[in-house]
């Protein structure tokens, strides 16, 4: 490992190691605090009764944990059916993007069509718009597709078509493309491989890093959310969990909002902790180099 | 590696050479391969786009439109809440920048110095990101900004003979709770950057500094500042592209527009005009605005940021 700011050897004499652990001491504890403090407070409160919410000071631990705001919470809200739909939606988003923007990605970097460019240039100026600027005549399209005069609204296509519509992740697959060597191109096509039978065997298995990293940002995206599921999805059975959550914080107990706020929080969190290190080195490496 | 340059004589059809056809086959199948995303971003960019100018300058009553020319920029601009909407727009982009953009730079060489417990301390920072927002939101609504002392930020407050603050309910610390509340949301992304752009950086740069008699605070603004600048240029950008669009922490936290108008955004204004107040034409009035002055702001920032080149 090369060194960093700081040599190794000033950390590990006298004075540097003796202030290397203390910061570090320091550091752990208070990002613990900011981090995961306040997680505590809201996981421990929803358990809380109203009267000891209001409480000063507050208390540390629930005197009488009342485990019911968690179970009011999964049923008045329907929180099954709102975290259902909203892996629906984001598992639906991963598949379209791949699909479709991988396909898009390798024309372009591999096929050249003639044109490419231009479209290439017209996709990626969509990058300076703002996406909440579009979000007018965006529900627009949505309440009636042209030509074919099609509602989208409570259909997922709302959420899926639009996020094929993502320039940065064309712009990351075509630039990962870009870099493998065009002789295994030719060698494939002089063995009589068609260009899709070239992309799914030979690109895609090199390419694997690059698809995890379009893949989470694809989740994420889905998962962050909000005035756009807010519009195109107002049933309420076809919420996504924010949405949903926040529709029903109006006439709910602040006890039971938050409890759901939890149970939401809690399926992520899980799958973050699990797969951190691919998350991780994805985000890292994989997307921002250079 | 050889070359490949001999044309191989494979499937060479009658008067066509193998390279010509190679090249409209791939043409073809290049735009067959090309033509879901071109219509996804024709039906959900391209489109909108032009109809959403089109649409500021329209209006539409019972189902019959017509021009009206700048009629609906003028009703936009003539409403109070237009200038207010954009002052705490820019007030909470540029505390937002302050915080959430510089915080991360310093929390990232922080970690990047560390050789332990790196990867638990990545996992805390990165650990609110995962959160759906509005559950983030709720917690710092109901626990965090509770105005009276049983709120988590008044109990530590009075707790180290703090005066202790009404939060969203005082039209003051409206926008730095909503700034507060957004970068522990969304810190995480940028630390990782960040790191990833640290890392990087050659370590003989830093002995060199050193050998020069650098200190501590030289090397960072001689060598990790200038090695990271375009990172750094970029996130400040992005960062300038999100804060702009606030909306979920004024819908949540300030229930809207938040006590005297404090927390109204310009797309919370977007948002009523076209899905409250039944107003489309001046919402796409205000998203065309909008528009200009983010492609100014971008201009002017490209133009800066070349000029030092």
């Amino acid at each position: 490992m090369s060194r960093t700011l700081i040599s190794h050897a000033q950390l590990q004499r006298g004075r540097g190691r003796f202030l290397y652990w203390a910061l570090l001491g320091i550091v752990v504890t208070a990002f613990t605090l900011i981090f995961i403090g306040p997680l505590y407070w809201m996981v421990t409160g929803a358990l809380k009764s109203g009267q000891e919410i209001a409480q000063t000071p507050p208390t540390l631990f629930p005197r009488d944990p009342e485990f019911a705001n968690y179970t009011d919470a999964w049923t008045q809200l329907a929180l099954g059916k709102l975290l259902f739909n909203t892996f629906y939606y984001a598992a639906g988003a991963v598949l379209f993007q791949l699909i479709l923007d991988t396909a898009a990605a390798y024309a372009l970097s591999k096929l050249r069509p003639v044109f490419g460019n231009v479209i290439l240039g017209a996709m990626l100026a969509t990058l300076m718009i703002p996406a909440m600027v579009l979000i007018v005549p965006q529900y627009q399209t949505v309440i009636s597709l042209p030509v074919l005069d099609i509602s989208l609204i409570d259909s997922p296509f709302a959420i899926w078509l639009p996020m094929v519509a993502n320039a940065f992740n064309i712009f990351l697959l075509k630039r990962f493309f870009d870099s493998i060597p065009e002789e295994i191109m030719s060698a494939a096509f002089m063995d009589g491989a068609s260009p899709l039978r070239t992309l799914w065997s030979i690109l895609l298995p090199m390419s694997r890093p690059i698809l995890g990293v379009v893949s989470i940002f694809a989740v994420t995206a889905v998962w962050k959310d909000f005035l756009w599921p807010l519009l195109v999805m107002p049933h309420p059975e076809t919420r996504t969990v924010s949405v949903g959550i926040y529709a029903f914080a109006a006439g709910t107990p602040q006890n039971v909002v938050v409890a759901a706020s939890v149970i939401a929080a809690v399926p992520t969190v899980i799958i973050f902790l699990i797969f951190q290190r691919n998350i991780m080195s994805g985000l890292t490496t994989g997307s921002l180099k250079g | 590696m050889a070359v490949i340059t001999a044309p191989a004589p494979v499937k060479a059809e009658a008067g066509v050479s193998s390279k010509t056809s190679r090249k409209l086959r791939d043409n073809l199948t290049g735009h067959a391969f090309l033509i879901g995303a071109v219509l996804c971003f024709g039906l959900f960019m391209w489109f909108p786009m032009i109809r959403g100018i089109v649409m500021s300058f329209q209006r539409t009553r019972r189902g019959v439109t017509t021009w009206v020319g700048w009629d609906n920029y003028v009703r936009i601009i003539e409403d109070p809440s237009f200038w207010v909407a954009w002052k705490n727009t820019f007030y909470f982009t540029g505390l937002a920048l302050l915080l959430g953009f510089v915080a991360p730079f310093f929390v990232a060489i922080l970690l990047n110095e560390f050789r332990h417990a790196k990867g638990y301390l990545r996992i805390l920072v990165y650990l609110p990101v995962m959160l759906p927002p509005a559950s983030a939101l709720y917690l710092f609504k109901y626990y965090a900004y509770d105005p009276s002392e049983a709120g988590l930020f008044n109990a530590i407050l009075s707790a180290v003979g703090l005066p202790t603050s009404e939060w969203m309910q005082s039209s003051t610390m409206t926008i730095p709770a909503m700034v507060i509340a957004s970068t522990w949301m969304n810190m995480g992304g940028a630390v990782l950057i960040y790191l990833a752009a640290l890392q990087n950086i050659p370590g003989d740069l830093y002995e060199a500094a050193e050998l020069d008699g650098a200190g501590l605070w030289k090397r960072i603004w001689h060598v990790t500042i200038p090695q990271t600048r375009l990172i750094l240029a970029l996130l400040a950008m992005m960062q300038i592209v999100a804060t702009m669009q606030l909306f979920i922490e004024p819908l949540i936290l300030a229930n809207g527009a938040g006590t005297q108008d404090a927390a109204t955004s310009v797309v919370y204004l977007i948002y009523q005009h076209a899905f409250v107040q039944n107003d489309l034409n001046g919402a796409a009035a205000l998203g065309v605005i909008m528009l200009l002055v983010l492609a100014a702001f971008s201009a002017a920032y490209l133009r800066l940021s070349t000029k030092q080149d």
